[in-house]
């Protein structure tokens, strides 16, 4: 781990941040920063080269016209692969997550993903809208998930991608799982945001960047939402 | 107006309109606009376009604003004669109907329309006026993408003969109008701008500096304005520059008066007759009611989505504040926005929390370094700030709930 500041990077809030995504870098930020550790967070515009040096990157979600756009402009740019290929930490929601494969649909034609991870997406017969919720792959350690979807796509992941969730409700990549992670890299569908529901996985996502053992916080408020959530679609 | 030949069928169907109305009124089943006129539209599917002919009207759509809007212009084009108008917030063809079968022949019919339903409204009542405030994100689960939209609304006024105002300062509004050849512009403003970064017509970025705005590619850049929102007043086409004054608070409202006036404007309303009307307006369907109850002076602020939240914050008093969300069907069941609005304005003020969705909120607050109390029930609020006053800002049912506890307050 560097001595200096976590870098958080949050790709391309212009054109990706049409469900709360700002939410995922603000909980990250304080959740670091209650722990000590100084943070630096950089918001990097579609029209602005992607650092290279990051800690953590956060790419969001985004209607078709802008996920398209995003995956042409970060192909042109590179930065943001460089940076996953060095080993940085990625988190990715929604149409964020679609990017990272190798191919993804919008406004009904198929373009061309990042191939950091092994996985492709294409249209779902019907869009997937509502809460999203099971048991994460308990080799992370974490507690079940909780969101809400909105999205069409339909995600298969190849041998190189592990699956996030199995699905209790709502349908995720396929109905079966929901979200995957390889290496320092873990994408999903849920909103919420995903981290406002489910700080634990901002706490490992911390955890990949830093190497360190984090000091539990007063989660009060996000348990009371967490169980909230869960009971109200019958998973507790 | 003379009492215009309406259809034996479409008269038929404005009596059962009524009838059903009074009953589901009667029932205390709700306000009755919508089920008489679901009645009346079986047997006259018709029946809006038969009732629409021979009037002079104007629609009024977009995300934010509608309500008022649509209130303010009914009494600036009041200065000319009867208006018809759906002032419940009713804003879809059964909405419509109800009101104009309500209001009898009237000269002229203000509308409030619901962004999607604009094409449907536009082509059964043929207006002569289309005003479009602003787009912006609202209710995404179930709700059209903001480009979409734009893109509809683009599409439908493409090559139609209406009269179209609408707001300089929304990109995504200039794009939809821009194909129109009659156009007014309004200065209306436009505080939430993370909607409209990437240009609708290329993809590309659209800068901004000070008031102006464009896309880097020069194919679409704000139009110069007729109408402008200056410091208490409106500047008209002429440049003369008229204080509005209004007992509805927030320069939201001030833009939404420019609107009014330049819909009344065009119908011919004399901007000096139409002003005074303006100020009559108090509160909307509960929006800005203030109440007094149990030594509370509680306002009523409605905010749908992350660009009326910032405006509610623009108006809202330092004083104790109840925010209070639901994530019900009209709500949207996605409380993610919570996280597009920066709560940092309501910082150091008495805040308490209610609703069904409090626990997304007490995160968001919590986040966003805000200190608050969680209480279970607007009645309960109501116990725990003492006498004095009480902002009130709440989304779309957590509205309809406490303006419920307060009988209805319009």
């Amino acid at each position: 781990m560097s001595t200096e500041a976590l870098r958080l990077v949050w790709v391309y809030p212009d054109l990706l941040s049409t469900y709360g995504d700002r939410g995922n870098l603000l909980i990250m930020a304080r959740r670091a920063d209650l722990r000590g550790l100084p943070v630096e967070c950089h918001e990097v515009r579609s029209d602005q080269p992607v650092p290279t040096g990051g800690d953590i990157y956060l790419i969001g979600g985004g209607e078709d016209g802008p996920q398209a756009l995003a995956a042409q402009r970060l192909i042109a740019d590179g930065g943001f692969q460089g940076a996953a290929r060095r080993g940085a930490v990625i988190f990715a929601v929604c149409a964020g997550y679609q990017l990272l494969g190798s191919s993804f649909f919008a406004k009904g034609a198929r373009c061309t993903g990042l191939e950091l991870m092994d996985l492709q997406s294409d249209r779902g017969e019907t869009r997937a809208v509502g809460e999203l919720a099971g048991p994460i792959d308990p080799a992370l350690g974490l507690p079940p998930l909780t969101g809400f979807e909105n999205h069409g796509g339909r995600t298969h992941l190849g041998p190189g991608a592990k699956p996030l969730v199995t699905v209790q409700v709502g349908v995720g990549n396929d109905g079966r799982t929901e979200g995957a992670w390889a290496g320092n890299m873990l994408g999903t569908y849920a909103h919420g945001p995903a981290l406002a529901r489910n700080p634990a996985i901002a706490d490992l996502l911390i955890k990949w960047a830093t190497g360190e053992t984090l000091e539990p916080l007063d989660d009060t408020w996000p348990d009371k939402l967490r169980n909230e959530r869960l009971t109200a679609i019958g998973t507790r | 107006m003379t009492e215009p030949k309406l259809p034996i069928r479409t008269r038929l169907a404005s009596g059962l309109t009524k009838g059903a109305a009074a009953l589901s009124r009667a029932t205390g089943r709700g306000e009755g606009s919508v089920i008489g006129a679901r009645v009346g539209m079986l047997v006259d599917p018709d029946m809006l376009a038969n009732l629409a002919a021979g009037r002079r009207i104007a629609l009024i759509s977009g995300t934010n604003g509608k309500t008022t809007t649509t209130r303010l212009t009914t009494a600036a084009v009041g200065v000319l004669g009867e208006v018809a108008t759906n002032s419940l917030g009713a804003n879809m063809p059964t909405g419509h109907t109800s009101a104009l079968v309500k209001a009898g022949p009237t000269p002229y019919a203000v509308l409030e329309v619901d962004e999607h339903y604009l094409p449907q409204v536009l082509e059964a009542t043929h207006p002569e006026l289309v005003a479009l405030l602003n787009l912006s994100r609202d209710q995404l689960d179930r709700a059209q993408e903001v480009a979409g939209i734009a893109a509809k609304w683009r599409t439908l006024l493409t090559g139609k003969n209406v009269h179209v105002v609408a707001n300089a300062d929304d990109p995504m509004v200039v794009w939809a109008a821009s194909v129109v050849p009659s156009v007014t512009w309004v200065a209306a403003g436009q505080r939430w701008l993370d909607d409209s970064w990437v240009c609708p017509e290329c993809g590309s970025t659209i800068e901004r500096s000070g008031e102006q705005w464009g896309c880097v590619t020069g194919d679409l850049v704000r139009p110069i304005p007729q109408w402008s929102v200056r410091d208490d007043g409106v500047v008209d086409p002429t440049g003369t520059y008229h204080e509005v004054h209004l007992q509805l608070p927030g320069r939201i409202n001030k833009a939404n008066a420019a609107t009014a006036l330049a819909v009344a404007d065009r119908f011919g309303a004399p901007v000096l007759e139409a002003l005074p009307r303006l100020a009559q307006v108090t509160s909307v369907a509960g929006r800005y009611a203030t109440v007094v109850k149990d030594g509370r002076t509680i306002r009523l602020l409605l905010s749908k989505n992350p660009a009326g939240w910032l405006e509610a914050f623009d108006m809202a008093e330092d004083v104790p504040t109840l925010l209070a969300i639901n994530a019900r069907d009209p709500d949207g069941h996605d409380t993610s926005w919570l996280y597009d609005v920066d709560f940092s304005p309501v910082r150091g003020r008495r805040v308490l929390i209610t609703g069904d969705r409090a626990y997304d909120l007490a995160v968001r607050l919590e986040v966003n370094d805000v200190r608050f109390e969680h209480v279970t029930s607007f009645g309960k609020a109501l116990a725990a700030v003492p006498p004095g006053r009480l902002e009130v800002i709440a989304n779309y049912t957590a509205f309809q709930d406490i303006r419920a506890e307060l009988d209805r307050v319009n």
